[in-house]
């Protein structure tokens, strides 16, 4: 109803907002790779809670304790009795602690891409100066750091408890090494695995309930299958079904070529062959999971 | 690592949105249909019933879309081949909800300056100002989810400045406000260009309101433009008065003894009014100008009663359009628009 009358706007608020005047910004524009660096810190702080509330911090850092403390206990045990080696391989410690690790992925993927799709706040990332591969290159990369920081955690703490209890340096950096390699890819393949499944809906529950069942649900049957095989002596098949299951798939990696004693049934592991086709299928994995991500935000938009 | 393209100069009379028959076509439906206009610098109004191509237009000038045909400039950056660098020094603020309700403005708007390419710290004073420059205090510290409609849209608006832009596209941005809530909208906008220095392309289906807001208004339908004007240029022949006022002893009809005096100087009054709010005691006439003012004032004045109210109805835009159903069918959508 206002008549405009611009020497006399409506007193109060109003007023007291025009006269602090507005400063134009004439400061540096850093540009795209700056704000796809700057979304990969915050989506990296995020996965642990920080910078968002506290009650989403508590997950996270739980899990990262329970991830660490079996490691602390382990080196604890064998600083006391004195032991010629750690009780656990490197290479093992991951695929012991799987559960804690799908529960990670299955809590984190969702909050990292299914809340700008609920909140609809991805037009407001494409419409700055990143692009489709910018935010899902920063997102992959965030949550592959999260979780190669949750599962090297407890190979740093071994490490260092096996250097105290002076246990042999050359064997215990290659297995730390080889330890590393292996959650490294662990981490690449289940956050793109996290990613595309959370990416498909933008509910959070629905998010956290498809990824749980896809890596426990696979594994499951994979580990029943292959007990199966064993004991009906049908050990050849045993190596190729760990290529159903993402655990199983670096287990059998990893004893294939990082020095690992799988934990198939049997103990028996792919032989080298197997152990490329194993390799392959991983990094073709990993590879798939991120085309997919770029084709699902190619189509979100705006 | 400043982008390396010269700075547009915001000079009266430079195009700030330039296309030329431009045109989206989906499978189904044609959004734009050679689309061609010129905006320069100031408050334009993109006018045009829901799914009239509005959104369309924007994801167009903004290189998130390519266009099916035809070319288009913004800031004189081509949309084809500098999407990128466009997106840099343009804001925008999506008509949907786009805020996650678990942080506060403060962390999201920080969060969005730096998506735009602003260092830490100037991405936090920046913010602080922006906030501060669109009404929001100190509940700007609390989780957004438990903000109201306006100050979302505030918020929404804050994060398409916070980058000291040199356009904004604001997409509906006074959907779900009400009438208070509204015209401090238009009002924040007005500033974006006046005070800030920034010029907006704002869209809505209600022409009533962009009247009082744009320098000038563009309007499509069904993907053509229909019309593209500066808003003085419609609104001066529709401008109507509505004057209401008191009766006194002497005058035991105030609003008789006004009509009459008025016709006396020869002012005609305009039918009509009925249905509005004091239907009866509302007296229209068409302002000439400053004078007519000045008239009413004099009349009212020499005849010793009292003027209640004196105000400028200008809800009249769309009857500039009146040729053709699809301009029916919008006049329809505004009346019900205001009634609403």
């Amino acid at each position: 109803m206002a008549v405009e009358h611009p020497a006399a706007t409506s007193p109060g608020d109003q007023t007291r907002i025009h006269n602090i005047g507005y400063r134009a910004y004439d400061g540096p524009r850093l540009g795209r790779s700056y704000a796809t660096r700057s979304l990969y810190s915050q989506s990296l702080r995020g996965a642990y809670g920080l910078g968002r509330s506290v009650k989403s911090k508590v997950l996270p850092m739980l899990l990262f304790v329970v991830m660490c403390v079996p490691a602390a206990i382990m080196v604890a045990v064998a600083v006391a009795t004195k032991a010629k080696d750690l009780p656990v391989d490197y290479t093992r410690y991951a695929v012991i602690m799987q559960a804690v690790i799908s529960l990670y992925v299955a809590s984190q993927a969702p909050q990292s891409v299914s809340r700008d799709l609920r909140f609809k706040t991805v037009p407001l990332y494409f419409s700055r100066p990143i692009e489709t591969a910018d935010y899902v290159r920063a997102k992959f990369a965030a949550l592959a750091s999260a979780l190669f920081i949750l599962t090297a955690a407890p190979l740093v703490v071994l490490y260092a408890g096996a250097l105290l209890a002076k246990l042999d340096f050359a064997d215990q950096t290659k297995g730390f090494a080889q330890g590393l390699v292996s959650v490294a890819l662990l981490s690449l393949l289940f956050a793109g695995l996290g990613l595309v499944i959370a990416s498909v809906t933008p509910r959070r529950g629905f998010g956290i309930a498809a990824v749980i069942a896809v890596l426990t649900i696979t594994y499951g049957a994979v580990s029943t299958l292959q007990a199966i095989a064993d004991a009906q002596d049908a050990g050849d098949s045993i190596a190729w079904m760990g290529l159903f299951s993402p655990i199983t798939l670096i287990d059998g990696l990893q004893s294939a070529f990082l020095g690992a004693t799988s934990a198939f049934p049997g103990g028996v592991g792919p032989t080298n062959g197997e152990g490329v086709v194993y390799v392959l299928v991983t990094l073709g994995l990993i590879a798939a999971c991120y085309g997919l991500l770029m084709r699902r935000y190619r189509k979100v938009g705006l | 690592m400043t982008t390396g393209v010269a700075q547009v100069t915001t000079v009266d009379d430079v195009t700030v949105i330039a296309t030329e028959s431009l045109s989206k076509r989906f499978p189904r439906v044609t959004a734009l249909d050679r689309l061609s206009v010129d905006v320069g610098p100031g408050v334009t109004g993109l006018v045009g019933a829901n799914g009239a191509g509005k959104s369309t237009l924007i994801k167009i000038l903004l290189g998130l879309s390519p266009a099916t045909e035809g070319r288009a400039e913004v800031l004189g950056l081509d949309v084809a081949t500098k999407g990128g660098d466009i997106r840099e020094r343009v804001g925008y603020m999506p008509e949907h909800d786009c805020l996650p309700p678990d942080v506060s403005a403060t962390e999201f708007v920080v969060h969005m300056a730096r998506m735009s390419g602003l260092p830490p710290t100037a991405a936090r004073e920046r913010t602080a100002d922006t906030l501060r420059h669109v009404g929001l205090y100190e509940e700007r510290y609390r989780p957004i989810g438990g903000y109201s409609t306006g100050m979302k849209q505030r918020v929404k608006l804050a994060q398409a400045l916070v980058h000291d832009p040199q356009l904004v596209f604001l997409d509906e941005p006074t959907n779900g406000l009400d009438p208070v809530g509204r015209d401090e909208m238009l009002g924040l906008i007005r500033r974006i260009y006046t005070d800030f220095g920034i010029s907006v392309l704002v869209t809505s289906h209600l022409l009533g309101e962009l009247e009082r807001t744009c320098d000038h208004v563009v309007v499509v339908d069904g993907g053509k433009l229909l019309r593209s004007s500066s808003t003085t240029d419609f609104t001066q022949t529709t401008t109507t008065i509505a004057i209401e006022v008191t009766d006194t002893d002497a005058h035991p009809d105030g609003t008789r003894a006004v009509r009459d005096a008025l016709h006396a100087r020869g002012v005609e009054l305009l039918e009509g009014g009925a249905g509005l709010p004091g239907a009866g005691h509302v007296l229209l006439l068409t302002a000439q100008g400053e004078e007519t003012y000045d008239l009413v004032r004099d009349v009212v004045a020499d005849l010793g009663i009292g003027l209640v109210r004196m105000e400028q109805r200008r809800h009249h835009i769309s009857e500039v359009f009146t040729d053709g159903d699809a301009q029916q069918d919008t006049q329809r959508k505004e009346a019900v628009g205001h009634g609403g």
